[in-house]
């Protein structure tokens, strides 16, 4: 199947790169839009403060219209006939080498352009309420463009330095809004934390486009891929991991992780937007768009399954000791992920349905934050669960749309999160047994954790602070969360019977020929669905059955570590952190007594011995006259004792 | 007469000169001891070209003079500038270049 991978880009038969005509030509108009609307809030300052966050709204969704407008376009052509490639401008010629603006649509980037400017877009409006009474909200408008456009930059770029460009711009707008509540020192060191450790994924992003430019001298993805196949194992190895390293920075895998749970300090529909349509799903993005490099290198997919699974495990057992609700979210987000980097390093048989995870994942985590963030609006901005229960009739609207969610990210069929999870865990199953028996754990996992969140927000008897009146969020608010919900229920299986997700993205990631496995697919079904309902049945008899503690029980010494992400951060701030802070406290000791010492001091000589010189400036003309003798005596007996 | 003679004669009048530029303290004098000094060298130069000779010395001699010439001029004119701002011919005096 590599062979077969590799001759699509070297034969360029399968997917047929056409120039961009006609209403393909208005492609950079797609990124254009938000970032004209970033532009226009930050530089118009206060002036746009009434209409900015309507504007914002509307260019996401004109970005929306403009993106299915293109879609429906794409399904007039064939199969083959669905890339289009704009090239804008040449951005760095230097002699033979030339890094240009250009963009490229084609299926996998057009899913990513409806998923982005759709979810984006429904958190905007959700946002014109949740932040309705923010003194700030015009910027928190202008960066949430920013982050739109930035993603829809990194979707549709055609080289790799240009994904790059859209990498960082994601990187800089999470910054902002994670920290968008800097008042509070824990925020912004939230914001910066995700900030440096995005960096570290991006040095891996930067090797791996320097290690492009040195083998194949281009970072356009037609010019790489076409090159991979002659490129030495080691080359595509070192790139692999390079783009894997890149990618669990900005999807939060391991061992880049920590970073995610502490984002939870930036308002909550940015949470939305970070978990299901911009930020980690670019990772994920990356490696599936890179896959005729990962298709070339058996270690590099190895390398990619490995991280997918610890992570997926990782999420699960972190969301399961979590009392905060956006927290638990988060960790079934790294959870979820881990899924998709496990199916995009499966190859060919998995690479379509990492992708189609990551939409049916896009709607029912966004719809879980929206709804998490309805229930913080209506509970004073509590996000302790201890603290909730019974808000099934207070808030009917997020109820409903929370469990449509809730029902899909644990894969009870017919809803969405069922048919995209199921396929992952079969292609897994296929592809190694204890891979596969390791998805079906985070599934039952999952089951579990969710439940608990589902059963102590929503269920059980009242425990809420006393001056708490939960109530229905407004319209702005309920309005993109039914509509995520629906999305939730219905977008699986608008996808995947008939197969048309997969062979929608065929052109762009190929396809892998069909394994026959020893049991039926119905019967691994049957049994992920049986083991989902199991982690439901136990989280009822702990959560549901039995009343539950305000404060949170001791536990035990599992239950201790998962609260503290398996002491993460300890692990990080002892081995990195604490090292490095005495590197640069030992190299500032070097550069105050050494280096300031060594220059001082020469300037000290130089000055002490001036003062001495001076002294010979007696101001006597006869002394000058007799130094001039004394040197003209010497010069003459040096003289005679060289000719002697 | 035994011309190395002359040498040791200008040798003489260089050291005499030289002393005198280093102990005087009278602007006049010091300058008189230069040019005790200037001659003793012109002797030299001269004693030299008869020795070797050739007529080089007593070109050099004449260039000696005139660069003496040009210096007396210019000396003497300092000399009176400052006796007249400081009613001095004293060299100790004007030490004023000091920092």
């Amino acid at each position: 199947m590599t062979a077969a991978a590799a001759a699509r880009w070297s034969e360029g038969g399968g997917q047929m790169i056409a120039e961009a005509t006609g209403v393909f030509s208005l492609t950079w108009l797609l990124i254009a839009l938000p970032l004209f609307g970033a532009a226009v809030l930050l530089l118009g300052g206060r002036r746009t403060n009434s209409f900015g966050p309507v504007l914002a709204t509307l260019l996401v969704g004109l970005s929306f219209v403009l993106g299915f407008v293109l879609f429906v376009q794409m399904l007039g052509h064939s199969a083959e006939e669905r890339a289009f490639d704009q090239s804008l401008f040449a951005w760095a010629p230097i002699g033979d080498f030339s890094v240009d603006v250009g963009f490229q649509l084609d299926p996998l980037s057009m899913a990513f352009v409806l998923l982005v400017t759709f979810v984006g877009g429904l958190v905007h409006v959700y946002s014109l309420g949740y932040m309705a009474d923010d003194p700030d909200k015009r910027r928190f408008f202008a960066y949430l463009n920013l982050f739109v456009a930035s993603m829809l930059l990194l979707v549709l770029a055609s080289s790799y330095v240009l994904v790059y460009v859209g990498w960082e711009g994601v990187g800089l707008a999470s910054y902002l809004l994670i920290g968008f509540w800097n008042a509070k020192p824990e925020y912004a060191t939230a914001a910066k934390k995700a900030f440096v450790m995005n960096r570290v994924g991006d040095i891996g992003m930067s090797l791996a486009i320097m290690l492009m430019v040195t083998t194949f001298g281009t970072t356009a993805f037609s010019g790489v891929f076409a090159g991979a196949s002659e490129a030495s194992s080691g080359v595509l190895l070192a790139l692999g991991l390079l783009l894997l390293l890149a990618a669990t920075g900005k999807s939060a895998q391991m061992p880049l992780q920590a970073w995610l749970g502490d984002a939870m300090a930036g308002p909550t529909p940015v949470s939305a937007l970070i978990h299901a349509a911009t930020m980690v799903t670019a990772g994920v993005y990356l490696i599936v768009r890179s896959n005729p490099i990962f298709d070339l290198s058996d270690g590099a997919r190895l390398a990619v399954v490995l991280v997918g699974v610890l992570t997926l495990l990782f999420g699960a057992f972190v969301g399961t000791a979590k009392d905060d609700i956006k927290k638990a979210l988060a960790a079934s987000t790294m959870s979820q992920i881990g899924y998709m980097v496990l199916a995009a390093g499966l190859g060919p048989a998995g690479y379509a349905f990492a992708i189609l995870h990551l939409m049916t994942h896009g709607f029912f985590k966004a719809g879980l934050f929206l709804g998490a963030g309805s229930v913080m609006h209506g509970m004073d901005d509590d996000v302790n669960m201890r603290r909730y229960g019974a808000l099934r009739k207070a808030m009917p609207i997020t109820f409903v749309t929370f469990g449509a969610g809730y029902l899909a990210i644990i894969g009870i069929p017919p809803f969405a999160g069922f048919f995209s999870k199921d396929k992952i865990i079969e292609a897994a199953l296929t592809d190694n047994i204890w891979v596969g028996l390791a998805a079906i754990l985070g599934a039952g996992i999952t089951a579990f954790y969710m439940s608990r969140v589902m059963f102590m927000t929503f269920f059980g008897e009242k425990r809420w602070a006393k001056d708490a009146h939960p109530h229905e969020s407004p319209g702005s608010m309920t309005i993109p969360m039914v509509l995520l919900a629906v999305g939730s229920v219905v977008l699986g299986a608008a996808l995947v019977i008939g197969g048309r997700f997969v062979s929608w993205l065929e052109p762009v990631v190929g396809s892998a020929e069909e394994h026959e496995f020893a049991i039926p697919p119905l019967a691994i079904t049957a049994i992920i669905v049986t083991v989902s309902l199991v982690g439901v049945a136990i989280a009822y008899a702990m959560y549901l059955r039995r009343p539950i503690p305000l404060e949170a029980p001791t536990g035990s010494v599992l239950t201790r570590a998962a609260r503290e992400d398996f002491y993460q951060d300890a692990f990080n701030e002892s081995l990195f952190m604490l090292p490095g802070q005495y590197l640069t406290r030992f190299l500032v000791f070097f550069d105050n007594r050494v280096v300031d010492g060594f220059v001082n001091g020469s300037a000290a000589m130089v000055g002490g011995g001036s003062a001495r010189l001076r002294r010979w400036q007696t101001g006597f003309v006869r002394s000058y006259a007799l130094s001039m003798l004394a040197g003209a005596v010497l010069v003459v007996g040096a003289l005679v004792l060289v000719r002697l | 007469m035994n011309p190395e003679n002359y040498l040791y004669l200008a040798t003489i009048l260089f050291a005499i000169g030289s002393v005198g530029v280093l102990v005087r303290r009278n602007a006049i004098v010091v300058f008189m001891c230069i040019e005790l000094m200037l001659n003793a060298s012109n002797l030299a130069f001269v004693s030299f070209a008869r020795l070797n000779g050739n007529i080089d010395g007593q070109v050099v001699a004449f260039f000696v003079m005139v660069v003496a010439a040009a210096e007396v001029v210019i000396g003497l004119a300092i000399i009176v500038t400052i006796f007249r701002t400081r009613r001095s011919a004293s060299v100790d005096d004007p030490n004023l270049l000091k920092l």
